[in-house]
């Protein structure tokens, strides 16, 4: 999956890294930063701070004060144990990966990633962020400290534009802890995908109520034969499946309830791609989500047919679920 | 690949206050050196930025700090009439600091109020270099450290900043110790140094007025110090040379035309008694050394004068060590008639009753030795008082000190003298320097001190040539064989450290000068000549830079593997319990049965039961050993049961 139109110095020193430390992405769960696998260099301010220290180093030399050779020497030695400390924050960290929860394209992807600490100290200011993330929004959020032999999880934002796998690019772990004169990173690429629903369409055709057969809104078209349960009113509820007597009893801060009946006209809805002919099938599979949703909304039991692919009719979350995601990998080669 | 780590966020209140300790610690010791409006600015800027900080109000706007900058900035200017001087740079960098305070909104202000106290820290060491200046700076090191980890991790405790700072500070000695031995040393400047860069050092001039060295007397620095190389000559012998004047102008006495001498001017007498020594002059800005009474060798880089001065060939602005043999008499070689003329000369109208009196001692032509007698026994005739406190004189000092007061010190007692042989007759000339000294018995060397300051004279007879003469010592014995405060009437006024009392604070203030000297010899005084000799004394062969860089890299990356290993390889092995689960759960995963990371010992016990039927109550009892050990909270001598039961178990399973 292309990130980035262009391959920055950053990707490039990755990728080099990644083949030098004879990992080739994905890796197998838990990735484990070993000495080998990070990388020091001086920051910003670690490079300001050794320029002081020559300006420092040059005016001792120059007055030949003893004590100034001294200052210089202890904050050079400072700068060479700062190396080691902010190394060590970060060598030997291990981690493991969660299951990210599917989005809807155009939404924010989030990668849960779980750092363990195995070491019997504290590890501070770790922080990790995928390429072409603003280094801000990564660094103020996921900045995390471990406990000694704890663990932490930090989710990693990335924006997901299209539907289908989104799979997790190279993470980078970091870290500037403890004075930020030098900053040591590492890789690792888990493999991680976030599945991304299609879009759900914002103005959608209305849904066919009964098998082949179209028209109608699903709205209202719950069956009304036997009462099965109340939920959330929806303004589009006719009033009179709204539980006025429930509403008397709560008082006027309740919010409305809607009653609903399993009927014979739930069993009967199919969502088809057949039923919008002639859209392109970015746009059918966006209304077909749109449809999955106001049907879950309004409680009914629904089917879908796509080509080669027909999931009975249900209803909850995990059918929804089931349904976002085959429209999700329509076309897909997964 | 730099990326601007938390940048965006404002100071936390935490974080401003140590910037504040660090700019306060890095100020400290600079305070009594900038001018007295600027400390209190400094410190009023302090105090403010508590306040703000303190209320959690916003910062000053930018016109204020604007304006402040300026004031602040025109008052140096007008203080030092410069901006770029020394003096003035320091001035300017502490209005930065209490500027910076005021202004610090992200970390990345934090990082220069960092550096600027570094930049603090280091001139401070301009007046001050003492052991108490090094305490300081660590302090201040030890604060900004604390500082900068604090810009990073803002959430961690003042103590665990301050641990971690001195944990650093503590790792990070050892490389300041092999770089401060084995860096190359140059002596600099590198370039020519501000004007005012050396105003702060005192020490004997090259002219003297009365007063001029009264002033000296009561200070209580040190001169230089002295050790020994076996004899030690007598107190009363240790006149320690300086600066020779022969023209009187008017009050002032100057130093005569004198010219640099290819040799000593004199040779050393074979049977007159020798001292070896070493003397550690501190810096005084002129270019005279000092020596006993007469050096009969020269120290590298200085030349002997024809008035028997030994000369630096460039102002003494460091300390400075130089080895040198005297011995009490020299034979002369014949002195240049110019010289003795000069030495002959007096101003027409002044002192005319010391010039009668000198006049008068050439009555029946004696011999010049004979006319210094009569002088002599006049200064002894005379009851004449030792007194750092001498009624003011006029015009006519000789002659005021000599028959109206006849209360004075060492320079009316010598100009006097002067004046008197001159006008009987005998050329004679003013010696200043010191005269005594302290000895350490801590340590066994002399400490010299401003206060131990002399001037005496010396007299040319034609049989002896230049002989010195201590018209102090004949009238006032007490000042040379003792000491100022034996010379001196009860109830004046003593420089604190020339005092006698309190035997047991002498005691203690004779080992502080032990160890300051140690310090001055060995850390201040480690100038590339000393580098060369302790190298040498380690056993390398002709340091040069070349060699030194080499060693400075191999020590400097063993003390980094070693640091390294320390810290990097301290992984703890896992206890007992954990290594014995770990040993099942390997022998397990050899039948495709790895243990996941998510699985607590009772789930994965449970899958492999279930994977695994023949082995299932082999795991199920060692994973509740196992869980027991490590999350139960059992007692510890029915701890020790199990894990002895769960290692036999594991040794036995066999999946």
């Amino acid at each position: 999956m292309p990130l980035a139109p262009r391959r920055t110095f950053a990707d490039r020193f990755a990728a080099w890294a990644m083949r030098m430390s004879g990992t080739r992405p994905p890796e197998p769960v838990p990735v484990t930063l070993g000495q080998r696998r990070i990388y020091v260099l001086p920051t910003r301010a670690g490079l300001l701070y050794s320029l002081s220290l020559v300006v420092l180093l040059i005016g001792a030399i120059n007055y030949n004060l003893s004590l100034g050779y001294g200052l210089v020497f202890l904050l050079a030695g400072l700068g060479v144990v700062a190396i080691l400390h902010t190394f060590r924050n970060l060598a030997g960290l291990s981690l493991t990966v969660g299951a990210p929860t599917p989005v809807f394209a155009g939404a924010t992807a989030r990668f849960p990633l779980f750092l363990h600490n195995p070491d019997p100290r504290e590890r501070r200011r770790l922080r990790a962020f995928l390429p072409g993330q603003p280094a801000t929004a990564t660094s103020a959020t996921m900045a995390a400290d471990l406990p000694p032999q704890g663990s932490v999880r930090v989710l990693l934002p990335l924006p997901a534009p299209r539907r289908g796998w989104l799979a997790m690019p190279r993470v980078t772990l970091e870290t500037v802890w403890p004075l930020g004169l030098v900053r040591a990173w590492g890789y690792a690429a888990p493999e991680l995908a976030c599945l991304v629903y299609p879009r759900p369409a914002d103005a959608a055709p209305p849904a066919p109520s009964f098998g082949e057969v179209g028209g109608g809104s699903l709205a209202g078209d719950a069956g009304d034969e036997d009462f099965a349960g109340l939920r959330r009113h929806q303004p589009s509820d006719p009033p009179h499946h709204v539980a006025w007597k429930t509403a008397a009893r709560m008082g006027a801060q309740a919010p409305l309830q809607t009653k609903q009946f399993a009927g014979t006209a739930a069993q009967a809805l199919w969502l088809d791609w057949n039923h919008l002919p002639g859209m392109e099938t970015e746009a059918r599979l966006s209304t077909l989500a749109r449809w999955v949703l106001d049907a879950e909304a309004a409680g009914l039991a629904w089917g879908l047919r796509l080509p080669g692919l027909e999931l009975a009719q249900a209803h909850g979350p995990a059918h929804t679920h089931a349904c976002l995601k085959a429209l999700a990998l329509h076309g897909e080669k997964t | 690949m730099a990326r601007k780590p938390e940048i965006l966020h404002p100071l936390t209140p935490a974080q401003t206050w140590w910037l504040l300790a660090t700019g306060i610690a890095a100020f400290a010791p600079l305070a009594p050196q900038v001018p007295w409006w600027l400390a209190a600015a400094t410190a009023g800027a302090f105090v403010w930025r508590a306040a703000l900080a303190w209320r959690r109000q916003p910062l000053p706007t930018r016109w204020v700090l604007v304006f402040v900058t300026i004031a602040c900035t025109a008052g140096v200017l007008f203080q030092y009439r410069t901006l770029f001087g020394q003096q003035a740079g320091v001035a300017l960098l502490v209005v930065f600091m209490a500027l910076k305070q005021l202004e610090a909104r992200a970390p990345r202000d934090g990082l220069a109020v960092v550096l600027l106290a570094y930049f603090l820290t280091l001139t401070q060491f301009f007046e001050n270099q003492s052991l108490p200046a090094a305490a300081t700076t660590l302090a201040a090191a030890l604060t900004a450290t604390a500082a900068l980890a604090s810009l990073v991790d803002a959430q961690l405790r003042p103590l665990r900043l301050l641990r971690l700072a001195a944990v650093m500070l503590a790792q990070a000695a050892p490389f300041m110790l092999i770089l401060f031995v084995l860096f190359p040393r140059v002596s600099g400047p590198l370039w020519g140094l501000p004007k005012d860069a050396h105003s702060s050092l005192t020490g004997l001039s090259d002219d003297m007025q009365p007063g001029t060295i009264n002033r000296l007397i009561r200070s209580d620095a040190i001169a230089f110090r002295v050790a020994f190389d076996g004899a030690v000559p007598p107190k009363r012998e240790m006149y320690w040379r300086g600066p020779v004047l022969t023209v009187l102008d008017g009050r002032t006495w100057r130093p005569g035309g004198k010219s640099a001498a290819a040799d000593l001017p004199y040779r050393p007498l074979a049977d007159s008694p020798a001292y070896a020594y070493t003397v550690t002059l501190e810096p005084h800005n002129k270019p005279w050394l000092f020596g006993l009474e007469f050096p009969v060798t020269l120290p590298p880089d200085a030349f002997a004068t024809s008035d028997f001065q030994l000369h630096a060939r460039k102002p003494v602005r460091e300390r400075r060590r130089y080895a040198l043999r005297s011995q009490t008499e020299v034979a002369y070689f014949k002195e240049n008639h110019h010289v003795l003329a000069a030495a002959l000369q007096l101003p027409d109208d002044l002192n005319p009753r010391t010039v009668l009196l000198g006049n008068s001692l050439r009555e029946g032509r004696p011999t010049d030795y004979q006319r210094l007698q009569r002088a002599l026994d006049f200064m002894r005739s005379q009851r004449f008082v030792y007194t750092l406190q001498p009624p003011l004189m006029g015009e006519h000092v000789a002659d005021e000190f000599l028959f109206d007061h006849q209360r004075g010190f060492c320079e009316h007692f010598s100009a006097a003298f002067v004046v008197l042989m001159r006008a009987a007759g005998v050329p004679a000339r003013v010696v200043t320097g010191y005269q005594g000294g302290e000895r350490n018995p801590v340590d066994d060397t002399w400490v010299i001190r401003q206060s131990d300051a002399h001037a005496w004279t010396e007299v040319w007879l034609e049989q002896s040539g230049w002989v010195r003469v201590d018209p102090t010592a004949v009238s006032v014995p007490a000042r040379i064989e003792q000491n100022l405060a034996a010379a001196m009437p009860a109830g004046e006024p003593l420089p604190w450290l020339a005092r006698a009392d309190f035997r047991w604070l002498r005691e203690l203030r004779y080992r502080w000068w032990a160890v300051n000297n140690a310090w001055n010899q060995w850390v201040l005084g480690y100038d590339p000549q000393r580098q060369r000799e302790l190298l040498e004394r380690l056993g390398m062969h002709a340091p040069d830079w070349r060699k030194m860089g080499i060693a400075l890299a191999a020590f400097a990356g063993l003390v980094l593997l070693a640091l390294a290993g320390w810290l990097l390889w301290r992984r703890p092995r896992p206890d007992p319990a954990e290594r014995q689960w770990r040993k099942a759960a390997r022998r397990l995963a050899r039948r495709g049965l790895a243990r996941h990371a998510w699985e607590g010992p009772q789930d994965y016990a449970a899958r492999v039961a279930a994977k695994l039927p023949a082995a299932a109550a082999d795991i199920r009892a060692i994973a509740a050993l196992y869980a027991g050990l490590r999350y139960g909270n059992a007692p510890a001598d029915s701890l020790a049961t199990s894990l002895a039961t769960l290692r036999r178990r594991v040794a036995a399973f066999r999946p």
